[in-house]
């Protein structure tokens, strides 16, 4: 039909700003980098272990809100449900602590299949109600069977060694195996929104219908991307468990899933860094308050109402926001 | 005999005890670009996004190729060729206009879900991307994202997404809604010509625009078929004067 291609393809500016957002990205890459491998000699390590296992889990719950326009309101069945499944494979199986997190993601990657059958059909409120109920039965199962110790939980969980050869138990061991772990989730996130299919769920976010008319059988990418989430969040919720050789109801409550929202939404909904920066941010706020007797909800709902009022894009997002608007 | 490559038989849709489309009888022939008009709330986009299945009818068949797709979803309506526009303009706002069509394209590459594969293994769809865009003459907004474009050129991008996807049968909703003259006559223009090699059902609130455009033209009024054929035919026809505009003998004949 047409006869003669165009050779420019982009505008003359883009090539120019294309190579600068490059250079920003990397040198924040690296600065990122060096923080995050320093951080363990500037800061007490199970803080900062603690902050990059909720940083993944406001990651995973981002994929799923920011890319696909999908609020759970559950994700703390998957994230403490792994929690309690990694445990006791650690404790009383005593497998290896990879094996122990690889079982207990595959669990929240189940969990997430069937949640996400069950919901993806329902939009909006429904879809959040939905994923609320099935996580309040998870907290239900986590509350009375056998295995997860009831009120107690499970204590005591062994590190171990990993692949038999790193002690666990050592705190730097620990932590960069954990900073592994975070950066391998962050990277599969990274990976998967810009991916052909994260074009497709980029497109369902921004108009479903269209997406249909396009052919797309737009549940299936919802739930695969429903599955990852579901998945990553259990990897967060995993590693935790033997960061704080712990695994108990605090991580299934729908606080834990209310929490990740705030972190989610307080760094910036739909970019990369700011899940990263929320849950740091809610993290080292909720550890300096429990030093003082400022109650913590009250103080972390009081700024969810000011960021919601005067910055809604969240931290990240704003900064993003200004900084484009200052280069165009 | 003819060719008719998309028909509904006594399709009927009920909201509630409200009738919307009674018993429509409609066959578009292959190759022909057809306009569906009447006035507001005649049923054009409700018999729209019946055959296209974004709504069930409650009664009555549509057959495309000779095969009944009553009971197909709308994804699956769409890979078989009959792909549909919107009446908002229907474009994805925050990505470029390159990957609106390029996601269009994307599908045919069969890496869809693939969530662990590079953005660049869709470069290959830019070629082709980049002629749809040149063919509705966007080329030079390529890079920007949709939100930012003029309320006319959203429209032709989406006809540009919408040809992607070379589909046999195109319905474009009303495609020349509230746009502007020279708008009008470019994507009049856009139309005229990708009907070349495929067949056009478009809805149009307004029978002057189609006049020249279309080969036939039905009329609906009240949710049924009040006149069919060639403009000739209908703008002459009594009662589409009528009901549809007023008693405006010479409102039809302006283009």
């Amino acid at each position: 039909m047409t006869s003669k291609i165009s050779s420019a393809v982009l505008p003359a500016a883009a090539p120019h700003t294309a190579d600068r957002d490059r250079g920003t990205r990397i040198a924040l890459i690296l600065l990122g980098l060096g923080v995050a491998v320093a951080a363990p000699f500037l800061l007490y390590p199970v803080f900062v272990m603690k902050v990059l296992c909720f940083a993944l889990f406001a990651c995973a719950f981002n994929l799923l809100i920011g890319f696909a326009g999908l609020l759970s309101f559950g994700h703390a069945a998957f994230f403490g449900g792994a929690a309690y499944v990694t445990a006791h494979a650690a404790k009383v199986w005593g497998l290896e602590p990879a094996l122990s997190i690889l079982l207990g993601t595959a669990s929240a990657a189940l969990m997430g299949l069937v949640f996400g059958a069950l919901a993806i059909r329902r939009q909006g409120i429904y879809f959040a109600m939905i994923t609320l109920a099935l996580s309040q039965m998870v907290f239900f199962l986590a509350l009375q069977l056998p295995f997860t110790g009831g009120e107690d939980g499970i204590q005591g969980v062994p590190r171990g060694r990993l692949f038999g050869l790193f002690d666990l138990n050592q705190p730097l061991v620990m932590y960069y195996f954990v900073l592994a772990v975070f950066l391998a989730g962050f990277a599969l996130i990274w990976r998967t929104v810009h991916s052909p299919f994260g074009q497709v769920l980029k497109a369902i976010r921004e108009n479903e219908p269209r997406a249909v008319s396009l052919g797309y059988r737009t549940e299936r990418y919802k739930l695969l991307a429903f599955v990852l989430s579901a998945s990553l969040a259990g990897l967060a919720g995993g590693t935790k468990a033997l960061v704080f050789q712990l695994a108990s109801l605090t991580d299934v409550t729908w606080q834990m899933s209310g929490e990740v929202v705030l972190m989610t939404l307080l760094g910036g909904m739909g970019t990369l860094l700011g899940p990263v920066v929320g849950a740091g941010f809610v993290v080292a706020l909720g550890n300096y308050l429990a030093a003082t007797s400022l109650p913590v909800p009250v103080v972390i709902g009081a700024i969810f109402v000011v960021c919601v009022l005067l910055f809604r894009r969240g931290i990240v997002g704003e900064i993003a926001h200004h900084l484009r608007r200052r280069s165009t | 005999m003819h060719d008719t490559i998309l028909e509904a038989v006594g399709l009927t849709k009920e909201f509630k005890g409200f009738t919307a489309v009674k018993e429509v009888n409609l066959q578009v022939r292959r190759g022909t670009i057809h306009a569906l008009i009447g006035p507001n709330g005649a049923g054009k986009s409700t018999v729209f996004n019946l055959l296209t299945k974004f709504l069930p009818p409650t009664a009555g068949r549509i057959l495309f190729k000779g095969r009944d797709i009553t009971a197909m979803r709308p994804a699956d309506v769409a890979r078989l060729g009959l792909v549909r526009s919107f009446q908002i303009s229907a474009v994805f706002p925050h990505l470029t206009v390159l990957e609106n069509v390029r996601v269009a394209l994307q599908r045919h590459q069969g890496t869809s879900f693939h969530f662990w594969k590079a953005e660049s293994s869709l470069h290959a769809l830019h070629e082709r991307a980049t002629a749809l865009i040149e063919a509705v003459n966007l080329t030079p907004w390529t890079g920007h994202t949709a939100a930012e474009l003029p309320y006319g050129r959203k429209r032709a991008l989406e006809i540009a997404t919408t040809l992607a996807l070379d589909p046999e049968v195109m319905l474009l909703d009303e495609p020349l809604a509230g746009m502007g003259h020279e708008d009008i006559e470019r994507t009049a223009a856009l139309i005229k010509r990708v009907a070349a090699d495929r067949t056009i059902l478009m809805v149009e609130h307004n029978l002057s625009v189609v006049a020249h455009l279309s080969d036939t033209i039905t009329v609906l009024r009240r949710g049924e078929v009040l006149a069919e054929g060639p403009y000739a035919v209908v703008s002459r026809n009594a009662e589409v004067m009528e009901a549809y505009m007023g008693t405006g003998t010479h409102g039809a004949g302006h283009a």
